[in-house]
């Protein structure tokens, strides 16, 4: 296999430095002391005070948590649950049902929004925490789904049957083998989940009803109404949980590699 | 005779519309080193996940020491497996993976220390109790393997191919360690290979397997030596599976016409009919090439090739009739094209029962 | 009597959760969408019961086939960027030694996983009058006045290409990774020339990356409507917008249904095209 030319390494360093453009100039922004984002002024930090004063965005932040925390709980339960089923029954249902499962992933967010706030009207369930986590879950439950099945696809049956060989039963065989060998798929579906139903407005903003304020929501109208440092703020501070948050995922992209018998390791180390 | 310590009784098993087992049975002796012979897909696997509880069958019995195991699960069968691809747990220790069916047997902690210490001194893998086991190689994984199934000191050791994966070389080693093992430990073994070698170097009895049924069961010298089938004829050993006619059977000599010559082999018994077609076999090295005492056949040099450190030569009798023959070294002074006679001694042609 | 495979009931109670829920919140929504663009809208509040196939008519009238060839344009538009700029990207990519493949998906993967709010606030900040790249062009004396970037088709199309890039990267990435480079070199061996090789031999291997790509691009953007709603002011109007627009002012919930039943069509279309393109491409490439 060739290496790149220089001119290739170029391409690839440009287009990573545009990426970042809007980003950087985000977070220096925030930190600009005047009103006005065009005029640099100097440095402070007088918008994360204001950020940090900020009622009504600490009860969207709160809120946006609390429906991460429930959409992800049920994605990771029903996913977890659907995978390991189906892998152990095989019907054709299941072929089905795994379809429908991913169109929330797969069609326009709108054409989504559209259908829950139908259906939430019909059935008169009143918009807001629960509509919202329904909503979420049914397009979280795909990354779980399909990260779990592809992690028990790859993983090799007869793990399970030497549990059982050796004198386990089908639960303790699951808990002691299955489970800890798909966790690593299970938590980066989270992840992902999580990444997703916080970041999601198109979905959100037909459900959310107007009691409950959320995060994307919440900046979706701001920005709107015009440009605040407020916003960059607010930014930074999420790009920094993501940073955060992907440490975190390599942390156990690691942990899993670990598992996995990789060939090419074995000879780094000799 | 020892006592049965497994009875198989008539199984069957189909898979969707695929009959894969058509009614087995079998009874095997305690301390026996048993194979299942057979090449891929003849239904030697699912005996064996049949007998480990991992498979169920559509009808017959898996009778495990005295009692019906059939309906029973995988864990409350003495028996223990070593998977063809030994299934270690990659998310536990050496140790760990021993210790798993010790511990839910829930024996002691220092007593399992004490076993998984000793059982790897027999594997000869002292000192790897922390190992990972995605860090070890594959014979590695192979004792571990057998370490973690005969540390629970099962009545039954089922082998699914285990040294497929090995090389040549350290397969020849661990055939003979498998075999001292089996001894030692006086563990009934059920093997399964598609090796012939393999089978005929370890086993006490060999089963040769085609099609969901047995074709021939019986010790290594009989399986060899007297094929009752063209089937287990051609699988072990390579032989040449021939037809000829009979001429004439008297006493224990039988007289056939092949190949516009004649060919003697021993009645055994039996008695044959003039003008009967019967299927014969004859191996490759016991062709005769010269020295000729017995009627030789007239045959034209096809082929010569050297493969897996033997000279094979093709010839080809009256009627197309290829017959090959194998010979030690690299070279014979014969060369494609040449005519010349081959024969067979009657004491090395095998006369096979005619398949239904 | 036959004994089957033994299965533990509480298997199938583990299939409950996800069958239940899609049923009900999958299934049933969209075949309560289906049904709701047959129906009309009532003068007041809610819906007439009467089937009528007004709204799809509706849909043919002048206005809202141009919004749906607007929004396929501009989709296709975006679509083609993507492609130019993301598939060299993610092509390169798999030829980096693996510390800077590494290195590489986590400078991706932050902004990706960042609110894509954000992002394209970022590109307000750059893109408004006298924001940072009037700034610039007029501080080099490139341009005299601020180009007034913001609320146009093209800062439209800039936020729909920065949003879905990194979907095509990835997917690329990821087929290109699992290529076979020796087939390259043999087809160099034959004779082929550096084009006619990329042409034969890459491009064909990385086909369902690109063309999964596509569909993860195209399909998304048919619908994103607070990219050209922020980025684009209302001077931009998508089938996304239309549909929102009928949901929210007009609470004309059988025609928005309507537009999406289409737009959904449009989609599962592509998708299905893609798997049967695939599925014999891939068969193709191998031989």
């Amino acid at each position: 296999m060739k290496k790149n030319s220089k001119l290739t390494n170029f391409y690839l360093a440009l287009m990573i430095i545009i990426t970042y453009i809007p980003i950087v100039i985000t977070v220096v922004y925030s930190f600009n002391e005047s009103k006005i984002s065009t005029i640099w002024s100097g440095i402070s930090l007088k918008w994360y005070e204001e950020l940090f004063r900020d009622r009504d965005m600490k009860e969207a932040l709160r809120n946006s948590l609390v429906l991460a925390f429930f959409c992800c709980s049920l994605s990771a339960i029903i996913g977890t649950l659907g995978a390991v089923g189906m892998s152990k029954v095989k019907t054709k249902a299941n072929h089905v049902i795994e379809y429908l499962a991913t169109i929330p992933i797969m069609i326009p967010e709108i054409i989504l929004g559209m259908v829950f706030l139908a259906v939430f009207s019909l059935l008169s369930i009143p918009f807001g925490m629960t509509t919202l986590v329904i909503a979420h879950t049914s397009f979280c439950i795909p990354y779980v789904l399909l990260n779990v099945k592809a992690r028990l696809a790859g993983m090799d049956g007869s793990l399970e049957e030497a549990a059982r060989d050796l004198g386990a039963g089908r639960f303790r065989a699951f808990i002691d083998i299955v489970l800890p060998l798909i966790t690593p798929a299970i938590l980066s579906g989270v992840l992902l989940s999580f990444a997703m139903s916080f970041d999601d407005v198109v979905i959100s903003i037909f459900v959310t009803g107007p009691k409950v304020n959320i995060l994307p929501v919440k900046i979706y109208t701001k920005i709107k109404t015009g440009v605040t440092p407020e916003i960059n703020a607010l930014a930074t501070v999420l790009l920094a949980a993501t940073v955060l948050l992907l440490f975190l995922s390599g942390w156990i992209g690691r942990r899993a590699g670990r598992f996995e018998n990789k060939e090419d390791g074995n000879e780094e180390r000799n | 005779m020892r006592e049965v310590i497994l009875d198989l009784q008539d199984i069957k098993k189909s898979f969707g519309k695929n009959e894969i087992l058509k009614g087995l049975n079998l009874k095997v002796h305690e301390g026996e080193f048993l194979t299942f012979l057979g090449a891929s897909g003849c239904g030697k696997t699912t005996t064996l996940r049949i007998i480990a509880g991992l498979e169920m069958p559509d009808s017959g019995q898996v009778i495990l020491n005295g009692v019906d195991v059939t309906k029973k699960e995988p864990n409350e069968r003495d028996v223990n497996t070593v998977f063809q691809n030994y299934a270690l747990f990659p998310h536990m220790s050496v140790e760990d993976n021993i210790a798993y069916g010790l511990k839910l047997k829930k024996v002691a902690k220092n007593e399992i220390k004490k076993r998984v210490k000793e059982v790897l001194s027999l594997v000869q893998l002292e000192g790897y109790e922390k190992r990972r086991t995605t860090e070890l190689s594959g014979g590695q994984k192979q004792r571990v393997a057998i370490a973690r199934a005969v540390v629970n000191n099962p009545k039954i050791l089922l082998l699914d191919e285990p040294l497929g994966a090995l090389d040549a070389k350290l397969r020849h080693q661990m055939q003979l360690e498998l075999k001292k093992l089996q001894k030692s430990l006086g563990i009934t073994f059920l093997y399964i290979t598609h090796d012939q070698e393999e089978a005929i170097n370890m086993s006490d009895r060999i089963v040769v397997m085609k099609e969901g049924q047995f074709e021939q069961i019986g010790t290594p010298d009989e399986i060899y030596n007297e094929p009752k089938t063209s089937y287990v004829a051609a699988f072990v050993g390579d032989s040449n599976i021939l037809t000829g006619t009979v001429k004439e059977c008297a006493e224990d000599k039988v007289v056939m016409e092949f190949a516009g010559g004649t060919v003697m082999a021993q009645a055994k018994g039996k008695s044959y009919k003039e003008g009967e077609q019967v299927v014969f076999s004859i191996r490759r090295e016991n062709i005769k090439l010269e020295d000729h005492k017995d009627m030789p056949i007239k045959a034209v040099v096809k082929e010569k090739s050297f493969a897996g450190g033997m000279l094979r030569i093709v010839f080809l009798v009256s009627d197309n009739i290829e017959i090959v023959a194998s010979r030690q070294g690299i070279n014979y002074n014969l060369v494609p094209g040449e005519e010349t006679e081959i024969s067979f001694a009657s004491e090395h042609v095998v006369i096979l029962n005619q398949e239904m | 009597m036959t004994m089957k495979k033994r299965k533990n009931k509480s298997i199938y109670l583990m299939l409950v959760p996800i069958y239940a829920f899609t049923i009900i919140f999958v299934l049933f929504p969209i075949l309560y969408m289906i049904l709701l663009s047959f129906l009309s809208k009532a003068e007041v509040w809610g819906v007439v019961k009467e089937v009528t196939l007004d709204n799809y008519k509706k849909i043919t009238e002048p206005l809202y086939i141009k919004t749906f060839l607007d929004s396929i344009k501009l989709a296709a538009i975006s679509t083609g960027f993507v492609v130019l700029l993301g598939y060299p990207f993610g092509y390169f990519m798999a030829k980096l030694s693996k510390k800077w493949k590494r290195r590489m998906m986590e400078l991706i993967m932050v902004p990706f996983w960042t609110s894509g709010l954000m992002r394209l606030y970022g590109w307000i900040i750059v893109f408004r009058s006298n924001g940072t790249l009037d700034q610039i062009l007029m501080g080099l004396h490139i341009t005299k006045s601020p180009l007034k970037l913001l609320y146009s088709y093209e800062a439209v199309v800039v936020g729909m290409i920065y949003a879905l890039m990194p979907f095509m990267v990835l997917s690329v990435y990821s087929s290109a990774e699992k290529m076979d480079w020796t087939l390259v070199e043999a087809a160099r061996d034959l004779g082929a020339t550096k084009f006619k090789a990329f042409i034969t031999i890459t491009l064909k291997q990385t086909m369902p990356g690109l063309l999964s790509g596509v569909i993860l691009t195209f399909v998304p953007s048919m619908g994103m409507f607070f990219v050209a709603d922020l980025l684009g002011g209302n001077k931009i109007v998508l089938v996304g917008s239309v549909i929102q627009e009928q949901l929210t002012k007009g609470r004309n919930l059988p025609f928005a249904a309507a537009m999406s039943v289409v737009l959904m069509l449009l989609t599962t279309m592509l998708i299905s095209l893609y798997k049967r393109v695939t599925g014999s491409g891939e068969m193709e490439g191998l031989v």
